[in-house]
């Protein structure tokens, strides 16, 4: 089995709103509304530029924020969060 | 059925039919200053029948029906009616409105800029709106506020007052000539008594307002008062609201709106006093 790449659902699937700290998700395809914090926004905005694995995921992450060590496998958690709600799927 | 009654609240209109004329007769009698619906044509029907043909007469028990119903729900007796049709109306709007943005809240209005207010059951909403109608205030409605999703106006729905337990008397102590129902004691939620909204309430039901500040009351506590910002607001609400999810996508579009572009603060207060003069302060400092 080889290295899991992620993608983003279809942009026209779902809505972003920026509230505050936190972001409104309107995901059309489940009819579901999710309030996210950073760095879910991030990730979602990061995975427009392509297919990524989560050390690919990192690397763009890294080259626009401030990341600690340790960060693979929150990033890992929160992907499988996303595909759990509909609004990442693996490629 | 065989006694029916129509009225038209703010932009809904409902017929009520039942198989009691006292229900109808105290609608007729508390609702005489509303219009009729538009055409005559109700945008919902409410029924308040027996649940056995023998019980319209002993042990009257009013069964709630209507276009939407909850299958469960308990029958209330015949003296609690004026109650029964209230609630039929009530669960029309929570069940089938998807015109509006359902809120559950109360709204006043003052220079075309509304004061929407809610929270838990208890909090007061429904007794501060009908005190700042006695302060010049104009009521939109203590129960739901309904936000048009083309405008992002909120349309009022100024149903009568529906007071409850110690809010019964703080209205009779603040409104002498005011109209109001019978008092309906021990109903599920407790006495409840209505009143009806001032004149100019019914006149102005038609006019909606623009969101100008959202309040999150809480009584009991001492005065506090906190900026509430627009991601804990739009929770809060999607919380008040029973057709959030039913408006699908418009209604993720009139609340994310809503919450974006409307100040939000909540304030805690041990006395009824002290909230109107915070509110007073609030309106005055951030509209």
């Amino acid at each position: 089995m080889g290295v899991v790449r992620y993608r983003a659902a279809a942009p026209d699937t779902m809505r972003l709103e920026p509230l505050d700290t936190m972001t409104a998700i309107y995901h059309r395809a489940s009819g579901r509304t999710h309030l996210v914090a950073s760095p879910v926004p991030e990730i979602l905005t990061a995975l427009e530029q392509g297919d990524a694995t989560v050390q690919q995921l990192l690397d763009r992450l890294a080259a626009q924020y401030d990341l600690a060590d340790g960060e693979a496998g929150a990033l890992t958690a929160r992907l499988a969060e996303l595909e759990e709600a509909g609004l990442v799927e693996r490629a | 059925m065989r006694h029916v009654f129509a009225v038209r609240i703010g932009p809904v209109g409902f017929r009520v039919g039942s198989d009691w004329r006292a229900p109808v007769a105290a609608l007729e009698h508390l609702y005489r200053d509303y219009p009729k619906p538009d055409d005559d044509i109700p945008d919902f029907s409410v029924r308040l029948f027996a649940a056995r043909f023998w019980r319209r007469f002993v042990r009257p028990s009013v069964m709630i029906g209507g276009d939407y119903y909850l299958p469960d729900a308990a029958p209330l007796p015949l003296r609690l009616g004026l109650l029964a049709a209230e609630m039929g109306m009530n669960l029309q709007m929570a069940l089938a409105q998807r015109r509006y943005l359902l809120l559950h809240a109360s709204a006043v209005e003052r220079d075309g800029r509304a004061l929407v207010m809610t929270g838990m059951s208890g909090a007061g909403k429904s007794t501060l709106a009908a005190l700042l109608m006695t302060r010049g205030w104009r009521l939109m409605g203590d129960e739901f506020a309904l936000v048009d999703p083309a405008t992002g106006l909120v349309h009022g729905f100024p149903r009568l007052i529906s007071l409850k337990n110690q809010a019964i008397g703080v209205m009779e102590a603040a409104c002498p000539d005011g109209r109001f129902g019978p008092l309906q004691p021990d109903t599920p939620k407790g006495d409840i008594r209505h009143l009806v909204p001032h004149a100019r309430a019914i006149q102005a039901m038609r006019d909606p307002a623009k969101p100008a500040l959202i309040l999150f009351p809480g009584f009991g506590h001492a005065a506090d008062e906190r900026p509430v910002l627009p991601g804990e607001a739009f929770v809060r609400l999607t919380q008040a609201s029973t057709n959030f999810v039913a408006m699908g996508e418009t209604g993720f579009d009139v609340l994310t709106s809503l919450v974006k572009n409307t100040p939000a603060r909540a304030i805690d207060y041990p006395d009824t006093e002290t909230a109107l003069a915070m509110v007073e302060r609030l309106w005055s400092e951030i509209v």
